[in-house]
């Protein structure tokens, strides 16, 4: 911790914080997935979620989205404890989670249909969010006739048109090319910067969270505990061009490949 | 794991068995005996050896039906499979035949053939053939190409790559078809039993009811059933066995 | 199958197995096969008879209730077995041994339970059907992606929703294709049921025909029997395909 971009505990409590995960434990059976997990979420800013296959991140978020329980702890969101699925979440599934058999425009506008939003109202808003992320034209189409960068926006703009607080990406790139990938991490930091929301964005990728987060919480393996959180901070309005050739950022991605790579082996 | 499903089946014939028994009691109506009853009464037809004089008599043309099924299906399918011509010529007889109410055809089998074996063998055979042949005739159709291209490569000529590779590939479904055509040919033998002459089993059920002996009408019911899906389990646990291999996954993995 | 560089259409062979079937009827080889000619003559005449069309809406009304009731319980009970582990053991070596019981041997128990009428011919059709409907339907739900259920969840979808939204389309396409099994089956289960009580629809009219030889208008209502069993079962198959564009995508 010896870097002078990361930064301690403190820091975090002059901002507001949005989702507070308070020692968590989750167990499946006899495998303990998370032990004793505490991690805060500051409002308006994107937190990623680093660490090896199987260490839990998945669960984790699922916990915060409510749709699983944790085994000991509670998380808070706005002040208020989670007990299940709620308004204020929205999750961005892996595999996408679409409907096969509706076109775009009502997949787009399930998550409000089915928090009984009219029909016109939240076919209008799903349109503006369907133009949002670049795939006005096709409204008419089904997801099988998309690519997988499509769907992945179709899935996006389904959680975006809800307006949660937070969004929970559960890895929600991993199932697109790289220049798509690149494409979707542009927008997802204009994204963060103009709309006020908490992002929650699990990764596998070092490069992509350090390019893209204001705060990187690294897990360790089974029982997982936050082992370190990584705040880079000077190269973010360095324009997105210079990103990814600021010493900073190279500084940080061998730092934590340097702590990860012990898990590797 | 295992006894918690083996607890949770005892659990649910128990319910089963225990509800048949309360609603016998009750009585539902006069024509329902109790489970008891009917066990009592299956005991006895067991003992007295009536019921093993009846599945004699059941079997008959069960099995004697089955066998022409199997050995008549099997040749058809494959040559089906085998054969453009045939395949155009034959298929759609045994597509509408396994569509239609073959059933139907009994009262003109009885005409034709009176009312002795021959008509029961023929009822055995017309429900269970269709689904026999179409099997074969799909898994011989649908041997994958490379198999037989691999046979080719190796000079493999024309009777050995049926013999070695069409038949061995296609041989789990073809299994499974002559599974399903047993399980049909019970529905036709039991048809047979109750719609051409109440003999065997048919004949109990028959018979007593017109007595208005239900206990063992019931009990006969009752041991067709489970005779029926016990050798159809049985069958279904040697297809496990026998193509276990073709469970295993693909070598790749 | 082609010709001369023409590819027949699939069922084209039937025309000339009817075709054999008139030459064999001309020779007056046996008197249970009347030419095909003849048959089909008389199929028009009988169409129009009332014994004829009493028998069709005898059947028609106990299929469509069969299969309405084979539907209505199935399908909910497939997908509450696919949802709930404990309901799955508790029911699943029930439905598999109905599945391959020979349930032509349930029949008598109907006919002293429910009367030698509609009722039990309804029951026996419901009993041929529902059991493929309920074994598909799980088998369909216990299929569906985890992940569009948890999408629902985290939008907070109700039971209801979930039931109507999710699970009854994503396991559509096994669902359809147990109801067209179920339908093949129902058809003869209809039959059967006819057969054995015998003083209804069809299996009166066979009763008829038979006692007096009619042999000519035998052919004719099985040829009407057959032709319908098939083009049902055909639609279904289509219905089926239409929905199996997404059955690989889920
Ligand atoms: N439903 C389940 N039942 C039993 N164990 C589970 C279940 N789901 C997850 N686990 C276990 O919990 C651990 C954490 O799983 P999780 O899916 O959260 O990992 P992850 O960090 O998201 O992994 P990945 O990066 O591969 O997606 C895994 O080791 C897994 O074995
Ligand atoms: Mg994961």
């Amino acid at each position: 911790m010896a870097m002078p971009q990361t930064k301690d505990a403190p820091e975090t409590a002059t901002t507001e914080i949005a989702v507070s995960a308070r020692n968590i434990s989750k167990n499946y059976g006899d495998v303990e997935a998370l032990r004793d997990l505490t991690l805060e979420f500051p409002r308006g800013q994107l937190t990623s979620l680093l660490g090896p296959s199987g260490c839990g991140k998945t669960t984790l978020l699922k916990i915060i989205a409510g749709l699983l329980e944790p085994t000991a702890g509670e998380v808070e969101v706005n002040g208020k404890t989670v007990t299940g699925p709620g308004p204020d979440r929205a999750f961005v599934f892996q595999d996408f989670a679409l409907l096969p058999w509706a076109s775009v425009l009502r997949n787009v506008a399930f998550g409000l249909e089915l928090r009984g939003v009219a029909k016109s109202e939240r076919e209008d808003k799903a349109a503006k969010y369907i133009a949002d992320v670049g795939l006005a034209g096709f409204e008419a189409s089904f997801p099988h006739e998309l690519s997988g960068g499509m769907r992945q926006r179709v899935g996006l703009a389904r959680a975006l048109s809800v307006d949660a607080q937070v969004l929970l990406m559960d890895e929600p790139f991993s199932a697109v090319d790289e220049q798509t990938r690149r494409k979707f991490q542009e927008d997802l930091l204009a994204l963060v910067q103009n709309e006020n929301k908490t992002f929650l964005f699990v990764t596998h990728s070092i490069e992509e969270a350090v390019y893209v987060s204001d705060q990187i919480a690294i897990l360790l393996p089974r029982p997982s505990r936050v082992s370190e959180i990584i705040r880079p901070s000077g190269f973010r309005d360095k324009g997105v061009d210079n990103i990814r050739r600021d010493p900073e950022y190279l500084d940080i991605v061998d730092q934590i490949w340097a702590s990860l790579r012990n898990y590797v082996e | 794991m295992l006894t918690r499903s083996l607890f949770l089946k005892l659990l649910s014939a128990v319910i089963v068995f225990g509800a048949w028994q309360i609603a016998g009691m009750i009585p539902v109506s006069y024509a329902f005996p109790t489970f008891m009853e009917s066990m009592d009464a299956l005991a006895r037809m067991t003992f007295d050896g009536s019921l093993f004089v009846a599945y004699g008599e059941t079997l008959k043309p069960l099995v004697v039906g089955i066998a022409i099924s199997a050995v008549l299906g099997i040749s058809i399918g494959l040559w089906i499979g085998l054969s453009q011509l045939f395949d155009w010529a034959f298929s759609p007889i045994f597509i509408v035949m396994q569509a239609a109410p073959l059933a139907a055809l009994i009262p003109l089998l009885v005409m034709a053939y009176g009312i002795g074996l021959t008509s029961k063998v023929f009822v055995v055979c017309i429900m269970a053939m269709p689904v026999i042949v179409l099997n074969t005739s799909g898994a011989v159709r649908n041997t994958p190409e490379s198999f037989k291209e691999m046979g080719a490569s190796f000079m493999a000529d024309r009777r050995q790559i049926i013999l070695k590779i069409i038949l061995p590939a296609a041989s789990p479904i073809i299994f499974s078809g002559l599974r399903l055509g047993v399980s049909a040919g019970f529905i036709g033998a039991i048809l047979s039993e109750l719609k051409i002459t109440p003999t065997g089993v048919g004949d109990i059920i028959t018979y007593s009811r017109s007595i208005a002996d239900y206990p063992s009408m019931y009990a006969a019911i009752f041991s067709i059933i489970v005779l029926a899906v016990l050798f159809l389990n049985l069958l279904e646990m040697l297809e496990n066995y026998l193509f276990e291999g073709n469970n295993r996954g693909y070598a790749s993995d | 199958m082609k010709l001369f560089g023409y590819r027949l259409p699939g069922m084209s062979s039937l025309i000339v197995w009817g075709l054999l079937w008139e030459l064999v009827g001309q020779t007056g080889l046996t008197f249970f096969v009347p030419p095909l000619s003849e048959v089909l003559v008389t199929l028009f005449e009988v169409i129009g008879t009332p014994a004829f069309q009493k028998a069709l809406s005898e059947t028609a009304i106990a299929f469509f209730s069969g299969v309405f009731f084979a539907i209505v319980i199935g399908i909910p009970t497939g997908i509450l077995m696919g949802k709930s582990r404990l309901l799955d053991e508790l029911l699943l070596p029930w439905v598999n041994i109905f599945l391959s019981a020979p349930l032509t041997a349930l029949v008598p128990v109907l006919m002293v339970l429910f009367g030698f009428g509609m009722k039990s011919i309804i029951i026996t059709t419901t009993l041929f059907a529902i059991w493929i409907i309920i074994l598909n339907s799980r088998a369909g739900v216990m299929q569906i992606n985890r992940s569009l259920i948890e999408m629902a969840r985290s939008f907070g979808a109700s039971p209801m929703d979930a039931f109507f939204k999710i699970y009854v389309w994503a396991a559509l396409p096994e669902i359809l294709g147990g109801v067209r099994i179920g339908i093949i089956r129902a058809v003869k289960g209809v039959i059967i049921g006819q057969l054995l009580i015998s003083i209804v629809g069809f299996g009166a009219l066979f009763e008829l025909y038979s006692a007096n030889f009619l042999m000519a208008h035998f052919w004719a209502v099985l040829i009407v029997l057959f032709a319908m069993a098939f083009m049902i079962s055909e639609i279904f198959a289509y219905l089926e395909r239409r929905v199996s564009y997404y059955a690989a995508k889920r």
